[in-house]
């Protein structure tokens, strides 16, 4: 009888204490986030999800923000709309966050959009598409890049170069197609006139018919090839083996150090716009954007091992920024978070330094690229 | 002129690589009847194996030794422990079978291996040869060597060898092969084993060109199965034939009308000849004896 008093006496006391020690972890700011941490798209939801827990990490170490600690809700939708969706109700009604940061895929973010708007959670998209913010909804916002920027950026160059008729070879897959129609839909805007245009598929292994067709366009002063995975390398290699004398410009699909493996002596000279993430050590030291990709390229993989991404950047621009509006906001309100995310001027991040208005929710220009040259076999800037 | 000799050269060296595969595909099916849709695992083990042997500093070609002995046994093992237990299955359960095993390899590959691209050096250099005006890589030309080559081999071994003759007496029928004296699971073995060796010949020999990673079998498998039932299922020429007349049709498709159709007049073409040919372009009429 008095050891069972003794032990639910201890059981409170250690109840009690246990209680005591969760009390200060307890978070008041929730921040919620659906990412595809594993699926199809975990190659962005992997390097994002990874992002946001060290960003959490450190910050809470550091004393939070006003004074607040931050919690992180974080689900693995795996790509699926579906998923999304029930994790974007979950996040607004159960755990009540007062924003949101997350959405790995195009097809996530528009399916908890609707979520998001109605609730009035200010939501940061770390998808690609240009739909998420044009037109423009009051609660929602994106970090990355678009591709229209991309071909903008390399047709900007090519102006410098006096180019103005090129040919395209496009991949057929998902980001070579969309890229590929921006390149065509932007072309007149800055005096691009294309004179062919050839396609392949993700496997495909010889564009030779391809690159001959296009060499033979009248007046070819270069070709561009938006695509991604091992089609770009096959069709610099062969671009090379047909001694095609002109320009030959990628896309920032194949941005890494791979493409250069892969593609050998034939990748000399192959011009493509990149984010400064990529091309951290060889940015100026005036560069403002170097002290933000250093540190957060070193710290990432420092806490996790991998070598950095531009996905975990999109996630780190999406939450810095999360976390500046609160600050400057002075409360966790999601309506005072809102207008604070949309006043966002001057922001350096990952991509670029970020001027955000009510017309404008993705506030980057085409500062976000840097073109690179490959020279004796290493990415040098083009400037 | 030198634009139809760029996209033949194209055309042939594309072609060969089917062939490859789809000389793969017949030996199995002539012991079994068993279309192996594992078979661009093959080719893909082949590259991989070698790839990574190469990079742990092994020389190319006891590296390309090893990755075809690797991906034999991985015939043989395939043979042995998916569908050996299922014989006497129908062959559409076994065929079934095979696409699982080729599943199962594609995500063994990402595990032991990783899901990057990868190449290693050609056997002759990188420099291309120019032929009127067209150029052909070196490595393109070892490619067509070998489809030629395991041709000639499997050609001989069906039509001068008591093996080789053992071999299709077995599909034929197996109870009447077995009365004979012919140690049918044998021959199966021996089919599978030789099935995985030109796959992994086909891997070494492309991946120069074609770069290779754990996914790259299922296109292959598709349009070297393509390339096999264009020539008629089951004779070596035939998959010769019809892999390299799959590679030209997408070449010239690509080169002359637009790069968008090829895989579709590709296709278009083969249910074309199919269908005025049943039994595709060197294929014999199955007998059915009472």
């Amino acid at each position: 009888m008095r050891l069972t008093n003794l032990s639910r006496a201890m059981t409170l006391t250690l109840g009690a204490a246990v209680a005591a020690l969760a009390l200060p972890a307890q978070a008041d700011i929730k921040i919620g986030s659906s990412l595809a941490q594993t699926g199809p798209a975990s190659f962005l939801g992997d390097p994002e999800a990874k992002t946001l827990k060290m960003l959490v990490e450190e910050l809470n170490a550091n004393g939070g923000v006003n004074g607040e600690m931050i919690e992180l809700v974080m689900y693995d939708d795996g790509a699926d709309a579906n998923k999304a969706r029930t994790f974007a109700t979950r996040m607004v009604e159960d755990d009540e966050v007062v924003a949101v940061v997350g959405g790995s895929s195009t097809g996530a973010t528009m399916a908890m959009i609707p979520v998001f708007e109605e609730a009035g959670i200010p939501f940061i998209s770390l998808a690609g598409a240009v739909v998420i913010i044009d037109p423009v909804r009051k609660w929602v916002f994106k970090t990355p890049h678009t591709d229209r920027m991309a071909c903008g950026k390399i047709y900007e160059d090519m102006n410098k170069r006096g180019i103005s008729k090129i040919g395209i070879i496009g991949g057929t897959g998902g980001f070579g197609k969309s890229m590929h129609g921006q390149c065509v839909d932007v072309a007149p805007d800055y005096g691009i006139e294309i004179v062919a245009q050839e396609t392949y598929g993700p496997k495909d292994a010889d564009m030779t018919p391809q690159l001959t067709k296009i060499a033979g366009a009248e007046g070819l002063q270069a070709v561009l090839n938006p695509g991604f995975g091992q089609g770009p390398a096959i069709v610099t290699r062969n671009y090379a083996q047909l001694g095609i004398d002109v320009p030959l410009y990628q896309s920032h699909g194949v941005a890494s150090k791979s493409f250069i493996d892969l593609a050998g002596d034939a990748a000399e000279g192959v011009r493509l716009p990149a984010s400064a993430l990529l091309v951290a050590d060889k940015l100026p030291d005036s560069d403002p954007q170097k002290s933000v990709v250093v540190g957060y390229r070193d710290a990432y993989m420092a806490a996790t091992g991998d070598s950095v991404s531009t996905f975990g950047g999109h996630a780190y621009d999406g939450f810095k920024m999360v976390i500046a509006a609160i600050e400057r906001a002075g409360s966790s309100d999601p309506a005072a978070i809102r207008d604070e995310i949309e006043k966002t001027t001057g922001f350096i991040g990952t991509a670029g330094e970020v001027n955000m208005s009510a017309d404008d929710h993705l506030g980057l220009d085409l500062t976000a690229f840097r073109m690179l040259e490959v020279k004796n076999g290493e990415w040098t800037l083009v400037e | 002129m030198s634009e139809f000799l760029q996209f033949l050269f194209s055309g042939i060296t594309v072609g060969s690589v089917y062939a490859l595969v789809a000389l793969g595909f017949i030996l199995i099916f002539n012991a079994s009847g068993v279309v192996n849709f594992a078979q661009g695992e093959f080719v893909m083990l082949g590259g991989m194996i070698t790839y990574f042997t190469y990079s742990a500093g092994v020389p190319l070609a006891a590296a390309a030794v090893f990755a075809i002995l690797v991906t034999c046994l991985a015939g043989v093992a395939l043979n042995k422990l998916a569908i050996g237990p299922a014989r006497g299955a129908s062959v559409v359960s076994l065929i079934i079978i095979t696409i699982g095993a080729s599943i199962f390899l594609r995500g063994l590959a990402q595990v032991v291996f990783d899901k990057q691209l990868h190449r290693f050096p050609s056997i002759s250099g990188d420099d291309p040869i120019s032929i009127g005006g067209a150029t052909i890589l070196p490595q393109s030309l070892w490619i067509i060597g070998g489809a030629l080559g395991a041709f000639l081999a499997l050609y001989l071994f069906f039509s001068h060898t008591l093996t080789g003759k053992a071999v299709l007496a077995t599909a034929n029928n197996k109870l009447a092969a077995q009365l004979v004296g012919i140690g049918t699971n044998n021959m199966m073995t021996l089919s599978f084993a030789l099935s995985a060796a030109v796959g992994a010949l086909g891997g070494v020999l492309m991946t120069p060109v074609t770069l290779t990673s754990y996914d790259v079998g299922l296109t292959l498998a598709l349009k070297g199965f393509a390339g096999a039932i264009l020539g008629g299922m089951g004779s070596p020429f035939g998959a010769l034939a019809g892999g390299l007349l799959v590679g030209l049709i997408e070449a010239m498709t690509a080169g002359y009308i637009s790069s968008e159709y090829k895989d579709a007049v590709a296709f278009i073409v083969i249910l074309l000849v199919l269908f005025v040919m049943p039994n595709g372009l060197f294929g014999r009429s199955a007998l059915e004896r009472v």
